[in-house]
């Protein structure tokens, strides 16, 4: 009887973490239309800087609690330094080129910064329990569960609800809205686009690097870890459909609970079955489930 | 005879006469380079239509684990027999996939090719009973028309084996290229809407072009099988395609001997490179290619345009200088 609480409980767990990157990915292509590959090095970034920061506070001898300050501040230098320096530098010249070449410019950052994180870290993975273990654990229906899962699912939710609202009610938030329908006349209308993206692409590093930090302390973090992130973070993108907050959410829920149920019943297709998963909505829906549906260009 | 063919011809000779002059290393590398330009080459002919492949790993392992199983499961040594079954299966799996991925374009094709490619990694990786998991499948000395090539003529029986189906790969995509679909898919790139209202089908355009790259893709996985004699699942993985990629761009997709060209520079660049960058590989391989992309696009090809330009211009009957 408990693996299907096992099933749900680590289908939210998977789904608050790929809810969190995913929403960048979306945030990033609604208002830039770029598809960013090295989405996922931005998350293994978060996952590296937040744990690393843990193990050297821990190894100051402060107090114990403290660790989790260090966790988010490891996360928020991560996005808050990489997301400005990428958007300014690399994607900003390439705004106006073909697609293809966007994708291949976002794909060699994805290679540069796999390597660039092994020359930083070095290839052995880093297992940083200290979070995790320190709040202890909780039965819940007769699965023993670590309070620090729960904790970060809380924090995934609040972090969407935060985004959410930020987006809708504060004037930046709508001028991101404003960008994503039409960013020629939005700059008519004197908004100046260029902030505006490099403040969403800053905003989607740091969500990415939330989740990465977040999530740090229940894995192994070694290379690696990116390209498994932009793959899953990919596919529920495609399901909510791009560009959509809410499809993420959705999405992330679908393809988390897929995960954690093909982990526990078939763990050698899990990644296979996530895929399935995908292609069924694309068959029915292209443009993914939240998707807006593009007049057909002929 | 065309200046076009005559050169064709020459590089097709001095491929053939190539081992007489070079040691058996560089005969290795050579090998290795004209089987792997063959995915270049397939990743070169979508990029004529705009589209991007972050994932002909999958059809490069496709090819290769088709050879390795049929030879483990039913003994078959025939290595013409085992390519043909490979490009059909690779084949096969392209129009397969083709059927949702040829629907998209940019982004979404991009990416549900390296996507898929994962999958078809952590397939290959975790049903070690059927593929040999990490350890892969090792793919024993072929026969080729039923002779078995002696042990040490092997790397030259390997070479010749892997030329004599490289080259007509290449004529093939050139044939291709200037073919009524080799336009239309060039003209997908530059508007896909006028394709349209010429009356013909850009999905249909895009699904063929799709399944030959695949059975070009598998072509190459075979021939690298062949001549390396073990075949693993990092075959599929994201930075086996990201390296094809990178050497489409490097040597220029715009042209047939670009991919040949690019490979060639690539294998060797690698055989040094790995020995001294074991960390920064993927980095280097990254700041090139965007190097490339934003000065030099259409690759190492462009020395060669920019030279033939000169040469034209030194000729008397060219226009005089400004």
């Amino acid at each position: 009887m408990t693996v299907p609480i096992v099933i749900l409980l680590d289908g939210v767990l998977y789904a608050a973490v790929l809810f969190l990157v995913s929403a960048g990915l979306t945030l990033v292509y609604g208002v830039m239309r770029i598809l960013n590959i090295a989405h996922g090095s931005l998350y293994a970034l978060g996952a590296y800087a937040g744990t690393f920061l843990v193990v050297v506070y821990l190894r100051t001898g402060g107090p114990a609690p403290f660790m989790y300050l260090a966790l988010l501040v490891g996360a928020l230098l991560a996005g808050a330094i990489s997301g400005p320096l990428v958007e300014r530098l690399l994607l900003r010249p390439i705004y106006a080129r073909e697609e293809v070449v966007q994708l291949l410019v976002t794909y060699s950052l994805f290679l540069i910064l796999e390597d660039v994180m092994k020359l930083i870290w070095g290839v052995n993975p880093y297992y940083v329990a200290g979070p995790y273990a320190f709040l202890g654990t909780v039965s819940i229906a007769g699965v023993r569960y670590a309070w620090y899962q729960l904790l970060l699912i809380l924090v995934a939710l609040g972090t969407g609800i935060l985004v959410s609202l930020a987006i809708r009610g504060t004037r930046l938030g709508r001028m991101m809205i404003a960008v994503t329908a039409d960013r020629e006349i939005s700059a008519a209308m004197g908004i100046n686009v260029g902030r505006v993206c490099t403040l969403a692409f800053t905003a989607g590093a740091v969500l990415a690097a939330l989740g990465g930090a977040l999530v740090g302390p229940l894995i192994a973090v070694a290379p690696g870890i990116s390209v498994e992130a932009i793959v899953l973070a990919f596919a529920v993108v495609v399901i909510g459909g791009l560009g959509s907050l809410e499809g993420a959410a959705l999405g992330a829920l679908i393809v988390g609970i897929a995960r954690a149920a093909a982990v526990q019943l078939f763990p050698e297709v899990e990644l296979a079955t996530v895929y399935l998963i995908m292609v069924a909505v694309l068959l029915f829906r292209p443009r993914g489930l939240f998707g807006e549906w593009e007049v057909r260009r002929i | 005879m065309k200046p076009r063919t005559a050169l064709s011809l020459v590089a097709a000779a001095a491929f053939g006469l190539a081992p007489l002059a070079l040691p058996g290393w560089v005969m290795f590398l050579l090998t290795l380079a004209l089987a792997k330009s063959v995915v270049v080459l397939a990743i070169a002919l979508l990029l004529r239509g705009g589209l991007v492949s972050f994932g002909h790993g999958m059809f490069f392992a496709a090819g290769a684990y088709t050879v390795g199983l049929v030879m483990k499961w039913f003994g078959l040594q025939e290595a013409l027999i085992l390519t043909a079954l490979g490009v059909l299966v690779s084949a096969g799996v392209a129009a397969l996939l083709g059927l949702i991925i040829a629907r998209y374009r940019g982004i979404f094709f991009a990416m549900l090719n390296m996507a898929i490619s994962m999958v078809v990694y952590a397939l290959l990786l975790k049903l070690y009973w059927v593929t040999g998991g990490t350890d892969g499948i090792g793919i024993r000395t072929p026969t080729i028309l039923g002779m078995t090539p002696d042990r040490q003529n092997l790397r030259l029986v390997m070479y010749y084996f892997t030329l004599v189906l490289t080259l007509p790969a290449f004529y093939a995509v050139d044939r291709f290229w200037n073919s009524p679909l080799g336009f239309m898919l060039r003209a997908v790139r530059d508007n896909e809407v006028r394709v349209e209202y010429m009356g013909s089908s850009v999905a249909r355009v895009i699904y063929a072009s799709y399944i030959v790259s695949g059975a070009l893709g598998g072509l190459s996985g075979i021939l690298t099988g062949f001549s390396v004699g073990h075949i693993v699942p990092e075959l599929a993985y994201w930075t086996t395609s990201g390296e094809f990629v990178f050497v489409a761009v490097l040597g220029g997709a715009a042209s047939i001997p670009g991919p040949l060209v690019g490979s060639i520079a690539f294998e060797f660049l690698k055989s040094y490179a790995s020995k001294y960058a074991a960390y920064t590989w993927q980095m280097t391989l990254g700041i090139a290619m965007l190097l490339i992309i934003l000065f030099m696009p259409t690759g190492l090809w462009t020395i060669y345009d920019l030279l033939t330009r000169q040469v034209r211009s030194w000729r008397p009957s060219s226009k005089p200088a400004r």
